[in-house]
């Protein structure tokens, strides 16, 4: 079970949290988009071999949303940060668990 | 020690209390206590511990547990077991013990209490940290316990320190990521009778670790060799541990075959204990160390380079002599042993370090997968670790060369019976993944889950291709690499991990503030999600049916109520509240004026219908947003998401209400009459009080909010009320309404009222496919303002042709309700070349409907809205009904009746 800082109530059981797929992909201007872009926004999220942003949020704490850097091989957790702040950059891996990526 | 008599297959042993099982049996001469599952040979005890293949038992007292190993049994007054030949019995009466389940959060958690693990404890507890320490055996010391031997001195002071719990009886079963560790705490079997009626027999801790250390310690391994499942042919640290620590003494001669010097020692622990040990034969070409010089010293012969090919067994099966093999000559002798003693090397538990990814590497030094891992959180320590304690030398050897009939009786997996020839086989099959030949042969997939046998059909592979070692070619157990594996550790019983939360407990049970009127007027009730609510209210003597004709017939025709108040419950308040709700509804929200209500529908970006629902402007920027039942936390999770990801410039706050506000639904042409007869400040005229008006207005002193809400397409009357009133009022209305016959109703009436309008249940008649076009709803859908989803309207797929539409269904026999779920057909298509018919859609609500005096039901079809008036045919059981596709609003087209 991941523990996972939330940004408002810190390190809290993953069970506590909803996850939310890739972070930063803003719903776009819809009617300027052709049908297959408007389709990938809808249907296409990153998901990457190591590290990832994602949305997450404290559904059963604070009921915020946050993104996260977590390392999808390792599981390794990078830091939290609040959306629409600047994303910090993509975590090395502190082999928490000495897993390599 | 004290003595105490337990059973066994009905038979009445002596025992020490808290010693094995098994140490009891084999005391009292039992040996061959069950035969194997598939090829039915007699079989004994083999190990020590969770590793143990064979000695499996059922308990018949206490939890009457189905399958365990009786090398983990601790003897108690009043035990009583069963032998079992691979199948356990599940008990027949529910579960009556107690389980629970706790956290903790610490500094340094140690799993096993050996030598390693109380040293790793010592280091942290030196250092100031809090340690939890957690052993699966009933006392501390790992092997030392094995051996017969006491803790030293200063381990026993780590024990006593005041920052170190230490838990015994407790298997961590699981690691997960962040160093979340699920351990089993085994509480009261070993009381026997005496355990304490209130303990919990298992308590699951829940642990959270700043740092592991992970000292779990090894299983010895078996060697392959032709008839190695024989009782009597046991490991060598289990052999010499039940004759030298628990008193064992029906082992007469011993032979002992080995690959490493642990071989030797419990050869001589044999040796001082009585047992004639007549030979150690010796794969390695040469041995040194203390302990084989010790064995020298006693005069045990000692033969190297040979081991043993096959057994030779009594009338009972039961070993008696043992077949040597000169790996140089390939000479075969015999020798009479009724102990054969088998040191094949040390298998480290690596299994809770997998659980995590960590992968184990292959040592040839230790002729074992190691785990050698040192991080900040976590750390290998003891055997797992590759300290061995010993000068073992191992020789990476699995057993000798069998030809085809002597593989098919030397045995990998013994609670399976696969066997060397199974694996040739599945190696003959293709097969070279282990993982892909554990599948084939099921080889670790019992019981054990592989715990001797994983080793030893990775040795076996290497076997099959030559070993490589020491430089020379072949194939190594590091090519091959471990099997995955998986929590839990050993098996743990459901009711552990249910804990408490059973029956009753199992979910929350979430009930309205009328509740207990409902049940006191006799109320069936029907679980909506979490909620209990009234499913119809029978009187004497009625059945289902008779009660739902009954409060229909009411709600048409005269006043019925019912109790509404789980309908989902969302403020919304804000200076930009009706520009969120113009985004989120497909409808407009911004032209609603104040103390009007407008029905909405919303959809995912996908433009799928998500859910729906009646908002009312209460004031300037205050909205009350109702939803379904069952959607109110995915509804308010909805908007919470848009308002905090995407659009928080806006200003815009939800509140959930649902359990603040009850809701009566007052339905009926006298429903009008009724109310204002309680209501006196406000004129409940439809000339003053429209159709989905809201008004705030008095009923005894409460100030209640009433709106002109239908479900049913009758006049109706949606009464809001603090919930700690809603009693009251329900009351009230129920004593006024007695001269109206005023009948309470249950949500299968509501459905039957508002299928009989057309009016759809979200999740119900909606499959997760339907737009609102489907739904004949292109009425709801804005052309003026964007919303959510409204893009994906002009995706291809989203108008294509034959797709899921909603429509009404109405059966040629009207006395025949179809059943809801059932498939809709081509009237005379044909069958496939399967037989099967290719369906069109399905039913999605159905009732009887008093009020059209014949059966109807609401349907998906494909294409369904441009098929007014076809028939189709809807098979169910041995019965083909024809229906005609009809429109979904079957009563008051013209929405006469609600004013």
């Amino acid at each position: 079970m991941l523990h996972i800082p939330c940004p408002h109530c810190g390190l809290r059981n993953e069970t506590e949290f909803h996850y939310g797929a890739e972070a930063g992909v803003a719903y776009p201007e819809p009617n300027v988009l052709t049908d297959s872009e408007w389709a990938k926004y809808l249907h296409i999220r990153a998901n990457p071999k190591g590290w990832l942003a994602e949305r997450w949020v404290h559904f059963a704490g604070c009921g915020r949303w946050f993104n996260l850097w977590r390392n999808t091989i390792t599981h390794e957790i990078g830091p939290a940060y609040l959306p629409f702040t600047t994303q910090p950059k993509k975590p090395d891996n502190i082999g928490q668990e000495g897993l390599k990526a | 020690m004290s003595e105490i008599s337990f059973s066994f297959d009905d038979k009445i042993y002596k025992g020490h209390q808290g010693e094995p099982m098994v140490a009891a049996l084999l005391r009292s001469g039992m040996l061959s206590i069950t035969t194997s599952t598939y090829h039915g040979r007699p079989r004994a005890v083999v190990g020590l511990g969770v590793e143990e293949p064979n000695a499996l038992v059922q308990l018949v007292s206490g939890t009457k547990e189905s399958m365990l190993p009786a090398t983990v049994i601790e003897v108690a007054d009043g035990l009583a077991a069963r032998s079992l030949t691979g199948v356990g019995a599940l008990p027949e009466l529910p579960e009556e013990a107690r389980y629970d389940k706790t956290n903790r959060y610490v500094d340094t958690l140690v799993i096993g209490a050996g030598l390693a693990g109380l040293k790793a404890a010592d280091e942290h507890l030196r250092a100031g940290r809090e340690v939890l320490l957690i052993d699966d055996q009933p006392k501390p010391g790992g092997h030392l316990r094995h051996l017969g031997l006491e803790l030293p001195a200063s381990l026993r002071d780590v024990l006593a320190h005041k920052s170190l719990t230490y838990l015994c009886r407790c298997t961590a079963v699981g690691l997960y990521d962040q160093n979340y560790i699920v351990a089993i705490e085994r509480r009261s079997d070993h009381l026997g009778n005496s355990a304490p009626a209130n303990r919990a027999r298992i308590r699951v801790w829940h642990i959270r670790a700043d740092q592991v250390v992970l000292a779990p310690g090894a299983f010895q391994r078996p060697l392959i060799f032709s008839n190695n499942d024989r009782p009597g042919i046991m490991l060598s640290h289990a052999a010499a541990t039940y004759v030298a620590v628990h008193g064992v003494q029906i082992f007469k001669r011993a032979v002992v075959a080995t690959v490493d010097n642990q071989g030797y020692r419990d050869a001589l622990r044999l040796h001082h204990a009585g047992v004639q040990v007549q030979a150690i034969y010796d794969a390695r070409p040469v041995a040194e160390g203390s302990s084989v010089d010790a064995a020298r010293a006693t005069g045990i012969p000692i033969r190297f380079r040979a081991t043993v090919l096959d057994t030779v067994s009594d009338a009972e099966g039961v070993c008696e002599s043992v077949i040597i093999q000169d790996l140089d000559t390939n000479e075969t002798f015999q020798i009479t042993a009724d102990l054969l003693a088998i040191s094949g090397g040390w298998t480290p538990i690596v299994d809770l370090a997998t659980h995590i990814g960590i992968k184990p590497k292959w040592s040839e030094a230790h002729a074992a997968f190691l785990v050698n891992h040192s991080t900040d959180r976590l750390r290998t320590h003891g055997m797992l670790a590759g300290d061995f304690g010993g000068d073992d030398n191992p020789s990476i050897f699995f057993g000798p060369e069998l030809d085809e009939e002597q593989s098919r009786h030397a045995y990998i997996d013994l609670q399976r019976d696969t066997t060397l020839h199974d694996l040739r086989r599945a190696v003959g099959a293709g097969l070279n993944s282990i993982e892909h030949i554990k599948r084939y042969t099921t080889i670790g997939t019992a019981h054990d889950q592989g715990k001797t046998s994983g080793m030893l059909t990775i040795g076996a592979l290497c076997q099959l291709n030559g070993v490589a070692q020491g430089g020379k070619p072949g194939l190594s157990p590091a090519d091959v690499g471990t099997l995955s594996f998986r929590p839990p550790y050993i098996p743990v019983p459901f009711a552990a991990l249910a804990g408490r939360e059973r029956g009753p407990l199992s979910d929350p049970i979430r009930i309205t503030s009328l509740h207990q009127w409902h049940v006191e007027a006799g109320a069936i009730f029907e679980d909506v999600g979490q909620w209990k609510r009234p499913w119809y209210f029978p009187k004497p003597g009625e059945c289902m049916e008779d009660a739902v004709r009954r409060e229909c017939v009411a709600a048409r025709q005269g006043v019925a109520m019912m109790d509404a108040s789980t309908l989902g419950k969302i403020e919304i308040q804000g200076t930009d509240a009706a520009v969120f709700l113009d985004r989120i509804y497909t409808n407009m929200f911004s032209t609603l004026p104040e103390g009007q209500c407008r029905y909405g529908l919303m959809c995912k970006t996908d433009g799928i219908v998500f859910d729906d629902g009646v908002t009312t402007l209460l004031g300037k920027n205050h909205f009350l947003m109702t939803t379904t039942t069952g959607g109110a936390a995915r509804v308010l999770a909805w908007l919470e998401e848009w308002l905090q990801t995407e659009w928080p410039d806006l200003k815009v706050y939800c509140t959930s209400v649902t359990e603040h506000i009850s809701t009566i639904a007052l339905v009926g042409p006298k429903s009008r009459q009724l109310l204002q007869e309680l209501v006196k400040d406000i004129d409940l005229s439809n000339a003053t009080f429209p159709f989905m008006h809201s008004r705030e207005a008095m009923i005894d002193d409460i100030p209640v909010r009433i709106a002109r809400i239908s479900f049913s397409g009758e006049l109706a009357f949606e009464i809001n009320v603090t919930w700690g009133y809603a009693r009251h009022i329900w009351e009230r209305l129920w004593a006024m309404g007695r001269p109206y016959d005023l009948t309470a109703y249950g949500t299968e009436t509501m459905h039957v009222l508002r299928a009989e309008k057309g009016y759809i249940i979200v999740g119900q008649d909606t499959d997760g496919t339907q737009t609102p076009y489907d739904l004949n709803m292109s009425w709801i859908v804005s052309k003026k303002k964007e919303f959510i989803g409204k893009r994906s309207f002009q995706l291809p797929y989203l108008k294509a042709a034959g797709r899921l539409q909603l429509v009404g269904l109405l059966s040629d026999n009207g006395d025949e309700v179809i059943p809801e779920g059932a498939y809709t057909t081509e009237l005379n298509a044909h069958p496939d070349e399967h037989g099967k018919t290719r369906h069109t859609g399905f039913v999605t609500s159905s009732y009887y409907s008093p009020a059209l005096g014949r059966a109807f039901a609401l349907a998906l079809v494909a294409d369904g809205l441009n098929r007014m008036g076809e028939v189709v045919a809807v098979p169910f059981g041995k019965k083909v009904l024809r229906a005609t596709i009809c429109d979904a609003v079957f009563i008051d087209k013209e929405n006469i009746r609600r004013d």
